[in-house]
C-alpha cells in the first residue's frame, strides 16, 4: 500500500524502542511486550480515555498521560511501571469494585473478567468502601443479550463496536454521573441485529449471552478452533464445548483470539446458532422404510440396504439411472469423494447440488487467465469496492463487516449497484438503484457497452452512470463483489471490466458454508473437481427429477440436502425411485426416502471448507451426538457395502491401488503417482480409509487452485485458492441458480432447528407458531 | 432584574453601561458602542492579538489563561471555519456575573465576538447561554437581530467587506458543558462529554473548524482595550494580571452583590469594606475565593491580593469570581458534603476517578454528616481526593477533589467532632433537613 | 405533533444557522418541552425525524441535561436552590417550606398539576441568595413571607 511509514524512537521504563509516528503510545508498549493496562481501549475503535487505567508518566507532562490516547513523539520518555502509577491503577481498580457487586463466584465472565485480572493485578486487598452497593436486577433485552447493570464498568466498548463496527446503534448512554448507565434502542429491549459482538467485547459480565448464561464456566470447557457452518463467508470461531449426556455439547462460540479473517467479528448465527445440534430432532439412529413406515434399524442393516440396492439398480439399469444430490453443508473431502463414488461406484455422472452462484462461468471466464479472485481479507484491505446486487448485511454479515470497516478505518470507496437500497449504503460513495433484474445490464454497460444503458436508465441519469464507469475504471485494486444475481454473460461482463482495472479482483457470492467447496469439488453433472470437463455429462438437478417423475431414475442418493423442499418438488414423483437421505434431521426429502442416514454436521467432524471467495479453511471437531456418524464414513461405508474395493476411493496404506484417477478421468498409473506425490510432500500415506486427509491429498494432488500450504492450514490459517489454473469451467444455463434467501436470522435447514434463530425471528415478528407440531 | 450595587473602590469598565439601558443598540452605540470593533476592522489581524496579549487580559472563566495568547495559537490557515464561542454556561457554585452582563450589556459580548472573530479570521460566532437564563437568551436574541439590522454581522459587516455571522445557543442544565470541549459537544446537539486534547479547540474545535472559546466576561472586556489601550488596561491590575474583574461576592456578607474591582485588590478589604463585614456580629469562619471548586481559605489566609497568582500561592485559585463567605455558625462537614453533592450531581460520568470518587465521597459525608462517619473515613475521604487529583478526564474532578482536600486538612478537627455518633456541633438547620438530605 | 407557529418559526430558523442538523437539538427539546410540558414518546419521535437522530440518540441527550424532563411536571416547576451562597442565607429551609407549603417533595407535583418542586444546583443568583426559579422566572433575596408570597402570586396567576 502506502510507503513504510516513519518510525519514532522513545524511551519506555528505560527501553528504548520505534514506534510508527502517529501510532499511540500503549500500542508502542504492547509491540515490545510492556503491557499498560486499559478497560475503554480497544483496537480499531474510537478513543475514549474514560477509564484512566492506562496512566503512564510521559516526561516534561504536569500529569499523569493516558497512554491510550497519546501519539508516540521522537524522544519521548515514558515511564509506565513506577510507584505512582501503580497506586493511580490501584486507585482507578478501587474506585470501580467500590460499586461492584463482587459476585464473581455466579457470574459469566468469571475467569475471564479484565476487572477480575485487574484486581489480582494492583491489588486492592481491604475495601475501603463502606457504603451499601447500588442494585439493580438483571434485563432481559433480547432473546440473546442480558444486561446486568451494577456490573457495568462503562467502558463504553459495547456503545462502540455496535456502532462503528455494526453500524447498528442500538446502544447508547443515558443519565450522566453515576447514574449513567447503557441503555438499549427500544427503552427496555433490543431491536438489533443480535450479533452478540457486544457481549463478546464487554471486559466485564455487565453483557451476557443467553445461550451461555449460566450454562458452565470458562475453565470447564474446551476450547476448539474451527470454521462457521452457517453462511458462506467462512468466519474463524472457537467452539466451548463441554461433556453432556449426549455426547460434547457446544455451549459458546467466539473467536476472541481475533485469528483468522473475521477478526473478533461473528454474526449472530456463528455467536448462537450452533445449538442446531443439540436438537431434541436429531435423527441418531438408521431409518428403514417398512411397511411404509420410516422405522430404525441397525447401521449395519441400512448399509447392506443401501448396498444392495445400489448394486441392484447399477447392474440392472445402469448408472444413469442412479441421481446423486451433494451438499453446501459437508466439507470438501467430503463431496470430493461423493462425486468420485458417484463416477467411480455407481458409475454415473448425474450429480448436481444445491447452486447459489455462477462459480463455473467465473471458472471459465478465469481460466488460463490472471488471478483475479479477492479474498475475505482483501475486502478489508482494498481501496475501492464495486458491490452489485446482494444484501451483506443480511447474507454475508462478515463480507458487510469487512466492507463497513474499510470504509471507516481506511475509508475505503464504496459503490454499490442494488435493486434495493440496502443498508451498506450508508458507507458508500456512491449508491445507484436499478430495476429489478437489471444487474446484467449494469454490468454490461460498466463493461463497456453503452447500449446496456437504455433499459434501465432515463437520459438525465446517464452521465451518472458514465461517471461512475470512468471512475471505476480509473481505480486500481478495485474489488468488485457480485451476488448470484450476476450469473451466465453477466459474470463475463463483470470480469471483463475487472480485466481492465489494474489490480482489480472480484468475489462472486455464493449462499452456504461450502457451497463453494461442491462447486470446487465437482459436484456438477458436467464438471469434475478443479472445473474440469467430465467426458459425458450427467443430469442436472430438475432433470432427476424429471426422469424421477418419467420413471427412469430408480435411485437418489440424496447427502446433507433437501431438494424436495428447496425445489418444491412434488413428492409423489420420486413414489418408484429407491432414495437414501444423509442428513441431520427429518427433512421433507428424508420424509419420503426409503433409508435415512443420520449425519453428523460440519462442527461433529474434521476437514476443510472453502467460503465463497476461495478462502479455504479447516474444520476441526467439536461437538459430538452419539449416533451419527460422518457423511464421509458413510460414503466410504456404503462403496464396502457394493462390494467395492474402498482402496480406489480413498487412497490409503501404502502403494498399491490408491486413487485410480477415475475421478479425472486420468490413466493408468495414477496410484504410483500418488505414492510419488505424497513421499514428495513429505506427507504418510493414510491409515484409515475414514481418514478425510487421504482425501484432501488427493485434492491438492488433483484441484489446482487446491495446492496451498498445508502448514498454514493445518495451523488454522486461510488460504485462497486460484481458481485461474483450474479447467475450463462451463456456461450453464443460469435458471440452475437458486438463491437461498436466507437473511441473518436464518440459514436454511440448520436454522430450522435452531432454537437462538427461532427465538430472535419470534421476537422480532411475533406471531403464532406456524405449526402446532406434536 | 438582579439588584446592582456599588462601592466607592469600584473601577467600572465591564459594568460601566450596567443600569444604563444598554441593551437597546441605539443606547449602546451612544455610550461609545460599537466603536472598539470599527477600529478593529482597520487593524491587522496580529494587532488585535498583540494588543489583547499586552493588557494582559487573563480568561475570566476561571483557569487564567492569557487570551491573547490563546488566539494566536488558532492556525491563520484552516481547511474548516473558524469558530468563536462564548461561554456563558456560568454554573459554577458562586458566580452570577456574566448573569449581569448579558442581562445590561449583551452588545459588549458580540462586539468582544466580533473582534475575537476578526483577530483570528473566524466567520462565525455563537454565545452559549445556559438553559436556566432564559430571559438573557431572549435579550441576547434581541440584540443579534439588532445588530444584523444595523449591518454590524451578516455579509459585509460595518460595511468592510468581511462577514461575520453571530448566532446564539442554548443550554438545558449541565455544569459540565461549561468545560469547553463539552461546551461544543453540547452545541453539536450531543451529550456534554469532554473531548480528547490534544487537539486543542484553537486548532480542532466545532465540527472541527479551529475555535476559540472564552467565557462572556473576558471577552466583553475586549472592547475596553481595544478602546482603551492595552497598557491602560494593564495597569489597572497588578503585573499579567491585567484589568478589572467582576467579584461575586455571596454568603454571610452584610452586603452581598457583584462588584467591579481591580485584579489584585485585597481579599479582606473585599470581605470587610466592600462586602460589608460578616452580619448579626458574627465572626469570620472561612471563604471560598473563586466559586465552589476553589480550595477554601482559613481567616488568617484571607489578607491576600485577587489575583491569579497570588491566590494561588496560597494554594487557592482566583476561578471564577465567586466569593462565597461563611461566618463561624457553619458546619464544615456539612459545607462539603453540599459542596461534594453538586459536583457528583454534575459529573458527566465518563471517567472512573470522577464518577466513582464524587459519588463515593458523597456518600461518605453524607453518612459521617448524619454521625455514622468513621475515623478512617477522613483519612479516606483525602485518599479518594488525592487519587481523583490529576487523573480524571476533564478538569471537574479536580474541582471536586481540591475542595475536598482542602476542607479535610483544614478543618480535620471538626470532621473528628462528628465521630462516636455526636450531634453535628455547628450545626444550625434541623435535624430534619439533614435527614432530607441523605436520600438527596 | 403540531408545535406552536412560533415554535416552527424559530425552529426553521435555528436550522439555518448550523452546519449540522443535530446541532439545534438540545434548543428544540428545551423549546419543545415548553410547548409540551414533558417530552413525550411522540415528542421524541417526531424531533428524531426531523433531525434524522435514532429516538435513541435523543433520549441520550435527554438524560444528560437535568433540566429536560420526560415526564409530566406541574404548570409552575418552583427550582429551589440549595447550593453553597443559597445555603449559607437559607436556602435549605426555603425548601422546606416549599415542601410543607406544596405538600410535596423533591420532583413532586401537586395534585391539582398546578406546582412541582425541584431541589436545584447554582442558578447563578449567588449574590441575591437566597434564589429560586419558577419555570424561568428568577425570584431572589428570598425570606419565608416572601416565598410564602411568590407561591401565592403564581396560584393566583393559575386562576
Ligand atoms: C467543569 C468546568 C466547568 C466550567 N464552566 C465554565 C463556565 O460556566 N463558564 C466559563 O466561562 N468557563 C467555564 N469553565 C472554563 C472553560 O473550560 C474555559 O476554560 C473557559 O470558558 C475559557 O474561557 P476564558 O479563557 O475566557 O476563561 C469550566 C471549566 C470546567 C472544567
Ligand atoms: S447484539 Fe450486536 S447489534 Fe445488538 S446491541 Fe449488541 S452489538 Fe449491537
Ligand atoms: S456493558 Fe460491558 S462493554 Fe458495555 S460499557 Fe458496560 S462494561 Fe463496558
Ligand atoms: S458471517 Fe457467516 S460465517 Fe461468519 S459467523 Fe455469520 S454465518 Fe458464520
Ligand atoms: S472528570 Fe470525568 S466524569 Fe467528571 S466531568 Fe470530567 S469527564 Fe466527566
Ligand atoms: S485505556 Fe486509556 S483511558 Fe481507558
Ligand atoms: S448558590 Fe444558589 S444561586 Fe448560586
Amino acid at each position: 500500500m502506502a510507503d513504510a511509514p516513519k518510525l519514532v524512537n522513545l524511551t519506555v521504563d528505560g527501553k528504548k524502542l520505534t514506534a510508527p509516528a502517529g501510532s499511540l503510545l500503549i500500542d508502542a508498549c504492547k509491540n515490545v511486550g510492556i503491557e499498560v493496562p486499559s478497560f475503554c481501549y480497544y483496537p480499531n475503535l474510537s478513543l475514549q480515555g474514560a477509564c484512566r487505567m492506562c496512566l503512564v508518566r510521559v516526561e516534561k507532562m504536569p500529569k499523569l498521560q493516558t497512554a491510550c490516547t497519546t501519539v508516540v513523539a521522537e524522544g519521548m520518555v515514558v515511564a509506565t511501571d513506577n510507584e505512582e502509577i501503580k497506586q493511580a491503577r490501584k486507585a482507578m481498580v478501587e474506585l470501580l469494585l467500590g460499586n461492584h457487586p463482587l459476585d464473581c463466584p455466579v457470574c459469566d465472565a468469571g475467569g475471564e473478567c479484565e476487572l477480575q485480572d485487574m484486581t489480582f493485578s494492583y491489588g486492592a486487598a481491604e475495601s475501603k468502601y463502606m457504603e451499601p452497593k447500588n442494585h439493580k436486577d438483571e434485563q432481559q433485552w433480547s432473546p440473546v443479550v442480558f444486561f446486568d447493570r451494577p456490573r457495568c464498568i462503562l467502558c463504553y466498548r459495547c456503545v462502540r463496536v455496535c456502532g462503528e463496527g455494526m453500524d447498528v446503534w442500538a446502544l447508547g448512554v443515558q443519565n450522566r454521573g453515576v447514574s449513567s448507565i447503557i441503555a438499549p434502542n427500544k427503552e427496555d429491549h433490543l431491536e438489533c441485529e443480535e450479533c452478540g459482538m457486544c457481549i463478546d467485547i464487554c471486559p466485564v459480565g455487565a453483557l451476557t449471552s443467553g445461550a451461555y448464561r449460566y450454562k458452565t464456566r470458562p475453565w470447564e470447557m474446551n476450547h476448539v478452533g474451527t470454521t462457521c457452518a452457517h453462511c458462506a463467508d467462512g468466519c474463524k470461531t472457537t467452539l466451548g464445548v463441554r461433556r453432556a449426556d449426549e455426547g460434547m455439547e457446544i455451549v459458546r462460540g467466539d473467536n476472541r483470539d481475533k485469528s483468522g479473517i473475521n477478526n473478533d467479528f461473528l454474526c449472530m448465527k456463528g455467536r448462537y446458532a450452533f445449538d442446531f445440534a443439540n436438537h431434541e430432532d436429531r435423527l441418531t439412529q438408521p431409518l428403514i422404510r417398512k411397511n411404509g413406515k420410516l422405522t430404525p434399524s441397525t447401521w449395519e442393516e441400512a448399509f447392506e440396504l443401501v448396498g444392495k440396492k445400489l448394486n441392484e439398480v447399477r447392474m440392472r439399469d445402469g448408472g444413469s439411472a442412479i441421481g446423486v444430490i451433494g451438499s453446501t453443508h459437508t466439507t470438501n473431502e467430503e463431496n470430493y469423494l461423493l462425486q468420485k463414488f458417484a463416477r467411480a461406484v455407481l458409475e454415473s455422472n448425474n450429480i448436481d447440488h444445491h447452486r447459489t452462484a455462477d462459480f463455473p462461468a467465473l471458472a471459465a471466464v478465469l481460466s488460463g487467465k490472471q488471478e483475479i479472485t479477492a479474498s475475505m481479507r482483501d475486502v478489508y484491505n482494498a481501496p475501492a469496492i464495486l458491490l452489485i446486487g446482494n444484501d451483506p448485511t443480511e447474507q454475508h454479515p462478515l463480507l458487510a463487516w469487512q466492507i463497513r470497516n474499510n470504509v471507516r478505518l481506511h475509508g475505503a470507496k464504496l459503490h454499490i449497484i442494488n435493486s434495493e437500497p440496502i443498508k451498506l449504503r450508508r458507507q458508500a460513495t456512491s449508491f445507484t438503484q436499478i430495476p429489478v433484474g437489471a444487474e446484467l445490464n449494469a454490468a454490461s454497460f460498466l463493461a463497456g457497452d453503452d447500449s446496456a444503458l437504455n433499459a434501465i436508465t432515463a437520459s438525465a441519469s446517464r452521465e451518472n452512470w458514465a461517471a461512475l464507469r470512468n471512475q471505476l475504471r480509473n481505480t486500481e485494486n478495485l474489488v468488485i463483489i457480485f451476488g448470484s444475481e450476476i450469473r451466465g454473460a453477466a459474470v463475463t461482463a463483470v470480469t471483463h471490466l475487472a480485466s481492465s482495472i489494474s489490480g482489480a479482483k472480484v468475489i462472486a457470492l455464493a449462499d452456504y458454508a461450502n457451497s463453494r467447496g461442491a462447486s470446487d469439488m465437482g459436484l456438477y453433472p458436467d464438471l469434475l473437481p478443479g472445473y474440469h470437463p467430465a467426458a459425458k455429462s450427467g443430469l442436472t438437478l430438475p432433470q432427476m427429477a424429471e426422469n424421477a417423475k418419467s420413471g427412469k431414475l430408480k435411485a437418489l442418493y440424496v447427502v446433507g440436502s433437501n431438494p424436495l423442499a428447496r425445489f418444491h418438488l412434488d413428492s409423489q414423483i420420486f413414489a418408484g425411485t429407491f432414495v437414501v437421505v444423509q442428513d441431520m434431521f427429518l427433512t421433507e426429502t428424508a420424509t419420503i426416502a426409503d433409508v435415512v442416514l443420520p449425519a453428523a454436521n460440519l462442527y461433529e467432524k474434521t476437514g476443510t471448507i472453502t467460503n465463497t471467495c476461495g478462502d479455504v479453511q479447516i474444520v476441526k471437531k467439536a461437538s459430538e451426538v452419539n449416533g451419527p456418524k460422518s457423511d464421509f464414513e458413510m460414503i466410504v461405508r456404503i462403496a464396502d457395502a457394493m462390494g467395492y474395493d474402498v482402496r480406489n476411493l480413498v487412497p490409503f496404506g501404502r502403494g498399491e491401488t490408491a486413487d485410480m484417477g477415475q475421478s479425472r478421468g486420468a490413466q493408468s498409473g495414477e496410484a504410483d503417482r500418488h505414492a510419488v506425490w505424497l513421499q514428495a510432500n513429505n506427507l504418510e500415506p493414510k491409515l484409515s480409509p475414514f481418514d478425510p486427509m487421504a482425501i484432501f491429498d488427493e485434492i491438492q494432488r488433483l484441484v489446482p487452485g487446491y495446492r496451498v500450504s498445508r502448514l498454514n492450514l493445518l495451523s488454522g490459517n486461510d488460504e485462497h485458492t486460484q481458481l485461474s489454473q483450474s479447467g475450463p469451467g462451463a456456461k450453464h444455463d443460469p435458471a440452475l441458480i437458486v438463491p437461498a434467501h436466507d437473511n441473518l436470522f436464518s440459514s436454511g435447514t440448520l436454522g430450522r432447528y435452531s432454537r437462538a434463530l427461532n427465538s430472535v425471528m419470534e421476537n422480532r415478528n411475533p406471531q403464532p407458531a406456524e405449526v402446532a407440531a406434536d | 432584574m438582579a439588584d446592582l450595587v456599588s462601592h466607592p473602590d469600584e473601577v467600572r469598565v465591564v459594568s460601566k453601561r450596567f443600569g444604563k439601558g444598554a441593551t437597546n443598540i441605539d443606547r449602546y452605540i451612544e455610550l461609545d458602542g460599537y466603536k472598539a470593533v470599527r477600529k478593529a476592522l482597520t487593524m491587522e489581524p496580529d494587532a488585535i492579538i498583540n494588543e489583547v496579549k499586552n493588557s494582559g487580559l487573563r480568561g475570566r472563566g476561571g483557569a487564567g489563561f492569557s487570551t491573547g495568547l490563546k488566539w494566536s495559537f488558532v492556525p491563520k490557515q484552516a481547511s474548516k471555519p473558524k469558530y468563536i464561542l462564548c461561554n456563558g454556561d456560568e454554573s459554577e457554585p458562586g458566580t452570577c456575573k456574566d448573569r449581569l452582563i448579558f442581562e445590561h450589556d449583551p452588545h459588549a459580548v458580540i462586539e468582544g465576538v466580533m473582534i475575537a472573530a476578526l483577530a483570528v479570521g473566524a466567520t462565525k460566532g455563537y454565545i452559549y447561554i445556559r438553559g436556566e437564563y432564559r430571559y438573557l437568551s431572549e435579550i441576547m436574541q434581541k440584540a443579534i437581530a439588532d445588530v444584523y439590522a444595523k449591518g454590524f454581522a451578516g455579509k459585509n459587516i460595518f460595511g468592510s467587506g468581511k462577514d461575520l455571522d453571530i448566532y446564539w445557543h442554548g443550554g438545558a442544565g449541565a455544569y459540565e458543558v461549561g468545560e469547553e470541549s463539552a461546551l461544543m459537544e453540547s452545541l453539536e446537539g450531543k451529550r456534554g462529554i469532554p473531548r480528547i486534547r490534544p487537539p486543542f479547540p484553537a486548532v480542532v474545535g466545532l465540527w472541527g473548524g479551529p475555535t476559540v472559546i472564552n467565557n462572556a466576561e473576558t471577552l466583553a472586556s475586549v472592547p475596553h482595550i481595544l478602546l482603551g489601550g492595552a497598557e491602560w488596561y494593564a495597569n489597572l491590575g497588578p503585573p499579567k494580571n491585567g484589568g478589572t474583574r467582576l467579584f461575586c461576592l455571596a454568603g454571610d456578607l452584610e452586603k452581598p452583590g457583584v462588584y467591579e474591582l481591580p485584579m489584585g485588590y485585597n481579599l479582606k478589604k473585599m470581605i470587610y469594606e466592600v462586602g460589608g463585614g460578616i452580619p448579626n456580629g458574627r465572626k469570620l469562619k472561612a471563604v471560598v475565593p473563586g466559586g465552589s471548586s476553589t480550595p477554601i481559605l482559613l481567616p488568617e489566609e484571607i489578607d491576600v491580593a485577587m489575583d491569579f497568582d497570588s491566590v494561588a500561592k496560597t494554594g487557592s485559585m482566583l476561578g471564577s469570581g465567586g466569593v462565597v463567605v461563611l461566618d463561624d455558625t457553619v458546619c464544615m462537614v456539612k459545607f462539603a458534603l453540599r459542596t461534594i453533592k453538586f459536583y457528583q450531581h454534575e459529573s458527566c460520568g465518563w471517567c472512573i476517578p470522577c464518577r466513582e470518587g464524587t459519588d463515593w465521597l458523597k456518600k461518605t459525608l453524607i453518612r459521617f454528616h448524619n454521625g455514622a462517619g468513621l475515623k478512617k473515613d477522613i483519612d479516606n475521604m483525602y485518599y479518594l481526593s488525592e487519587n481523583m487529583l490529576g487523573r480524571t478526564f476533564c478538569p471537574l474532578g479536580d474541582a471536586a477533589a481540591m475542595p475536598m482536600m482542602a476542607f479535610v486538612k483544614k478543618f480535620r478537627k471538626e470532621f473528628e467532632d462528628h465521630l462516636d455518633g455526636k450531634p453535628c456541633p455547628y450545626e444550625k438547620a434541623s435535624e430534619e433537613i439533614n435527614r432530607e438530605l441523605a436520600v438527596l | 405533533m403540531r408545535f406552536s407557529d412560533q415554535f416552527e418559526k424559530r425552529f426553521a430558523e435555528m436550522l439555518t444557522h448550523y452546519p449540522t442538523k443535530r446541532s439545534v437539538l438540545v434548543p428544540t427539546l428545551l423549546y419543545a418541552q415548553d410547548e409540551a410540558g414533558f417530552l413525550s414518546d411522540e415528542v421524541i419521535a417526531e424531533i428524531a425525524q426531523r433531525l434524522e437522530l435514532t429516538e435513541l440518540d435523543v433520549n441520550n441527550v435527554i438524560s444528560y441535561y437535568s433540566m429536560l424532563t420526560t415526564k409530566p411536571r406541574g404548570k409552575y416547576n418552583v427550582q429551589v436552590c440549595t447550593n453553597i451562597a443559597c445555603m449559607l442565607r437559607g436556602g435549605e429551609e426555603l425548601l422546606e417550606q416549599c415542601k410543607d407549603r406544596l405538600g410535596i417533595g423533591h420532583k413532586g407535583t401537586t395534585s391539582d398539576g398546578l406546582f412541582s418542586l425541584e431541589e436545584v444546583e447554582c442558578i447563578g443568583a449567588c449574590s441575591w441568595a437566597p434564589a429560586i426559579q419558577v419555570n424561568y422566572d428568577f425570584h431572589e433575596n428570598l425570606d419565608e413571607r416572601k416565598m410564602d408570597a411568590v407561591l401565592d402570586s403564581y396560584r393566583k396567576k393559575a386562576i
